[in-house]
């Protein structure tokens, strides 16, 4: 088995490709850099990553008298590696027969603090005013492998900041450390190629072509990829100090790629998502229509508690009051009969969700109809990275779906289980006369997806709930309209466009007087008590062979995904 | 050395020098003519190999031995690539090559493309050299014409394009995956070795790159043959069995403070003293030297009195300029062997900045530490010669100019290597005068450095 020693720790890597960096890694061992990324080209022109290299071979090591770059680096069997940390390795681990004069690390760490003191020297250090302080790699590294005082006595270049870049991103040019991510994001991920690098030294600068800002699907991602905060998500600018967030492993609920991201809340406000890593979804990145695309739950148009009809006009209801009355109401809608009450599952419930009120539904009269709600589709999928014509080049590297919901797969499994064939939304459109009862299950961010799938105005059936999170042509027409919980608000598993299922954990609490569908489900099916998730992803395991694996799975902190289900 | 008869330069003097018919009445394409009848590709990059020739643009690395490196029974394209993007201080063999005898650069890139079994050859030339792009664009014409170049050149199944591409003015093209990148369109920034070249270059194909000097050494070594090379120059040295030997012919050029700056053809191995005051004749203005730069700017300064170890009564003058000479008295190499005098009067503190200047400027900016490094550097001795400077500057510069470069590991390419030598050689041989300029508070006589310019 080919062994790599890292600060003397044998480490086998199997047949993989590694180099220093990753090879590290495995070791547990972290390699400072800026410029590598495992999602893009490598440059090794950042020097941060700088290692010592040598070979072990028949019981003695040769290292090489200088220092490499860790990300450009092979490994291969034998090699010794030894980083500026080796200082702090761990001691039980027998050392190598290094040459008596050999100083293992002392190299690495003094090529690794210039590298840093260069860094430094014309960066502003103006981290107090900064959004990046507290997540900065320089900020961090500096801390640990830089020195404490600059010797530089001299003026520092201030170049201007560019705003201009692109109307969602601005650029803080003067704490740029030209690592050239953002350059090779848009080369080589989006294929759009507007940032470059302009000017020569020590007076080099990020930049656009003048008239063709940064305007692309994927360019939020930019600022996921600056080490620095050089580049700035005008959405999150100045809003909230980042060691103020709470951190939630998330589901990007915007299309069917499912995206795995961080959702970063305050006081159960969502700020900010990123783009997680997870070669299964999505891989590094996510969209901008995603990562920009949470605001509807902060929009004042939300409806955050439930409303009644009361002659002609809404009125305020309280949940204490009106869960009698519904269930009263659908009991008596189902038990008059059974094949006029319909409810409708929208693609952006979770699993458990659809799960819960669809066998709630189907336990008071095995003929309610279960529908699939409408499901949403803009456009064509659209593929990346793209030619200077707007063409798709091949190997994809990203995808943005068509499908703008994220669970249909999941919405769909269930109505399969349960009923033996999933009923489309436009199918019970031209029916709604004759419904003596209809739940509409939505949670639909655009409410004109809605409206699309209704198109004509019907006669309402005569009992319509409407759990939505905005008004269109179907809560209007309802007698009871009720408010619908985000993807960011509840605990659930998604099922994506390729069958990867992704459980994922509650980033915020909804608004006060919002219920959540799976509480509604335990209401309205008199399932006592406060709505539990793992208890209905038990259910839905033992019930749905595809879902097995649900069972005995913890949610993932670390963003590990779950064994795909065929779905 | 009254007896020795130039050989690369034997035709500029001449009238048309530059014209086909010229070049053709002095013998000139019948070597290639005979090579492409009776010799084999390998023969002939076998007899390069042999000739001990060492590429004449900076690094040395022998020229046979780099061609070798090509992958074996490559399906093709093969690129050569000639680097003409001469923008070395000081440095100016190549233009008068290209200017007053291109043809026998031709025709050595000729020769060697039947080499290395290249159909096409890249000429990139930097755009300041605006009458040697003309004088090559004129001659390669002519050999179209002629039907020496194009497809099957004098029915013999060879076929060779040779392509001119102007450069925009960047040093870093001068190394050679800087080249390739701008040739390719990009930003000239070096690219990450491994590969090279040889195996992955211009277009992702083989390719090799060769300076415009190595290719008129390779058209004599077929016309002359190998005796005749070998028996100019300084053979290996036997303590040291990483030395190739420096044989052949070598043009230096003359510069800075002497009375006769100019380009001269000497065997390699003369020495410094001989150069300046023989052949640049002497110092200027009745002078003497302080410093020389051994071979452009990177290489560094020599002191011209610090007395040499162990040899008694010379001093760093007497070294000779030779692939290995330079580096016994702790400069980088013979680089582009264009020296450049700085005489008794003129300040180091100003030349240094000068220098700075130069490289922060030059620097293509990808790696951090040359790119903060330079910059930093300059931003002190700015300082320096502004009469603000501290003790502990000279330090930092010498930490700076250490740290940076190939050698040392944290650049890719060799431009910071060659922008700390000449610091840290500059503050290590003439501390003394730094350290009283700065207790002094000396400020630099000039203000503003009047940049020359003609395309």
């Amino acid at each position: 088995m080919p062994t790599v020693y890292v600060n003397d720790k044998p480490v086998e890597i199997g047949t993989q490709k590694l180099n220093c960096v990753q090879a590290a890694e495995l070791a547990g061992v972290e390699v400072p850099h800026y410029c590598y990324h495992p999602g893009l080209s490598v440059v090794a022109s950042c020097r941060m990553c700088m290692v010592e290299t040598g070979d072990l071979k028949d019981g003695k090591v040769t290292m090489i008298p200088k220092v490499f770059p860790g990300c450009q680096t092979p490994v291969k069997d034998g090699t010794v590696i030894v980083t500026g940390d080796y200082g702090k390795h761990d001691s039980k681990v027998p050392k190598l027969p290094y040459d008596p004069a050999y100083k293992p690390g002392e190299r690495a760490k003094k090529s690794q603090a210039d590298t840093l003191e260069g860094l430094l020297l014309n960066h502003p250090l103006d981290c107090p005013v900064c959004d990046k302080a507290g997540e900065c790699k320089l900020q961090d590294y500096s801390y640990q492998y830089g020195r404490s005082e600059s010797r530089l006595v001299d003026e520092k270049n201030t170049p201007p900041n560019k705003p201009h870049l692109s109307s969602k991103i601005t650029l803080f040019t003067d704490r740029c450390i030209l690592c050239t991510r953002c350059v090779r994001f848009t080369r080589e991920i989006s294929g759009t190629a507007e940032l470059q690098v302009v000017g020569r030294g020590h007076h080099e600068e990020i930049d656009v072509f003048p008239g063709r800002p940064l305007e692309n699907k994927l360019s939020g991602n930019v600022v996921d990829l600056c080490p620095v905060g050089a580049l700035g998500s005008k959405d999150f600018l100045y809003t909230q100090r980042v060691w103020y967030l709470k951190n939630t492993d998330n589901v990007c609920p915007g299309c069917s790629t499912g995206c795995s991201i961080v959702t970063d809340t305050n006081k159960d406000i969502v700020y900010r998502l990123r783009a997680r890593t997870n070669p299964d979804a999505q891989g590094y990145f996510m969209c901008d229509e995603g990562r920009w695309g949470y605001h509807y739950t902060r929009s004042t148009d939300r409806l955050t508690r439930p409303m009644a009809k009361v002659g002609g006009t809404w009125q305020p209801a309280n949940w204490t009051q009106l869960l009698p009355k519904l269930k009263y109401a659908v009991d008596e809608a189902v038990l008059m009969s059974p094949k006029r009450v319909a409810v409708v599952l929208s693609p952006f419930l979770t699993v458990e969700e659809a799960y819960a009120l669809g066998s709630g539904f189907k336990k008071m009269s095995d003929q309610v109809r279960l529908v699939l709600g409408p499901v949403p589709a803009v456009g064509e999928d659209d593929h990346y990275p793209k030619d200077v014509k707007g063409n798709p080049v091949q190997p994809t590297k990203f995808t943005i779906r068509a499908e703008k919901c994220p669970n249909r797969k999941g919405v769909a499994a269930v109505l399969t289980q349960l009923q033996g064939e999933v009923i489309p939304f436009e199918s019970l459109v031209p029916e709604f006369g004759q419904l003596s009862a209809l739940w509409f299950a939505g949670g639909y961010p655009n409410p004109e997806w809605v409206n699309d799938a209704v198109k004509a105005p019907h006669t309402p059936p005569a009992l319509l709930v409407v759990q939505d999170f905005f008004p269109t042509k179907l809560s209007e027409a309802a007698t009871y309209w009720l408010p619908a919980t985000a993807a960011f608000e509840k605990e659930g598993t998604f099922v994506n466009h390729a069958g990867l299922v992704q459980t994922f954990a509650r980033a915020a609490k909804p608004p006060v007087e919002t219920r959540s569908e799976l509480q509604l489900a335990f209401d309205l099916g008199n399932r006592r008590g406060l709505a539990n998730v793992a208890a209905v992803r038990k259910d839905v395991a033992k019930a749905m062979p595809a879902f097995a694996n649900l069972a005995d799975v913890k949610l993932p902190t670390t963003g590990k995904r779950l064994e795909l289900a065929t779905v | 050395m009254a007896t020795f008869e130039p050989t690369l330069l034997a035709r500029i003097a001449k009238p048309n020098s530059g014209k086909l018919e010229g070049y053709r009445n002095d013998g000139g394409y019948a070597t290639f003519e005979k090579v492409l009848k009776d010799k084999q590709p390998l023969d002939v990059v076998t007899q390069v190999k042999d000739s001990g020739l060492r590429g004449r643009g900076g690094a040395g690395f022998p020229c046979g031995l780099k061609w070798t490196f090509l992958p074996k029974d490559h399906p093709g394209p093969i690129y050569l690539c000639i680097n003409a993007d001469e923008s070395e201080p000081c440095t100016y063999n190549n233009r008068i090559l290209m200017e007053k005898d291109p043809h026998q650069v031709l025709e050595g890139i000729m020769l060697s493309c039947y080499a290395i079994k290249s159909q096409c050859a890249y000429f990139y030339i930097r755009y300041e050299y605006g009458t040697a792009y003309r004088t090559l664009q004129a001659a390669i014409d002519e050999l179209y014409a002629a039907g020496l170049l194009g497809k099957n050149i004098k029915g013999s199944g060879f076929t060779l394009d040779i392509f001119l591409h102007r450069g925009a003015g960047a040093y870093i093209c001068g190394e050679e995956t800087g080249l390739i990148e701008s040739l390719e369109g990009k930003r000239a920034w070096p690219r990450i070795k491994p590969p090279f070249p040889a195996i992955e270059g211009a277009f992702r194909k083989p390719t090799i790159v060769n300076n415009v000097e190595t290719m008129a050494c390779v058209t004599q070594i077929m016309k002359k043959g190998n005796d005749w090379f070998k028996s100019l120059g300084v053979p290996p040295d036997p303590k040291n069995p990483r030395d190739a030997g420096s044989y052949g012919p070598k043009l230096y050029t003359i510069a800075g403070h002497v009375n006769e700056p100019k380009c001269v053809e000497l065997p390699m191995g003369v020495t410094c003293r001989d150069l300046v005051e023989k052949h640049g004749g002497g110092v200027w203005k009745g002078r003497k030297a302080k410093s020389v730069n051994p071979g452009g700017l990177s290489m560094g300064f020599i002191d011209v009195n610090a007395p040499l170890k162990g040899e008694d009564g010379k001093t760093e003058y007497d070294i000779p300029l030779d692939f290995n000479g330079p580096g016994k008295v702790g400069c980088l190499g013979l680089g582009t062997a264009a020296i450049c005098v700085v005489d008794d009067q003129t300040s180091m503190v100003d030349v240094l900045h000068n220098v700075c200047q130069f490289f922060s400027h030059e620097s293509c900016g990808q790696c951090t530490p040359c790119r903060e490094g330079t910059g930093w550097m300059l931003k002190i001795t700015d300082r320096l010669r502004r009469g603000l400077g501290r003790r502990e500057d000279l330090d930092i510069l010498v930490d700076v100019a250490d740290r940076i470069g190939i050698i040392p590991g944290t650049t890719i390419c060799g431009l910071s290597d060659g922008a700390g030598w000449p610091v840290k050689t500059a503050i290590r041989k003439f501390r003394a005068e730094f350290e009283a300029a700065i207790k002094d508070g000396t400020k630099s006589a000039y203000t503003k450095l009047q940049m020359a310019a003609a395309h």
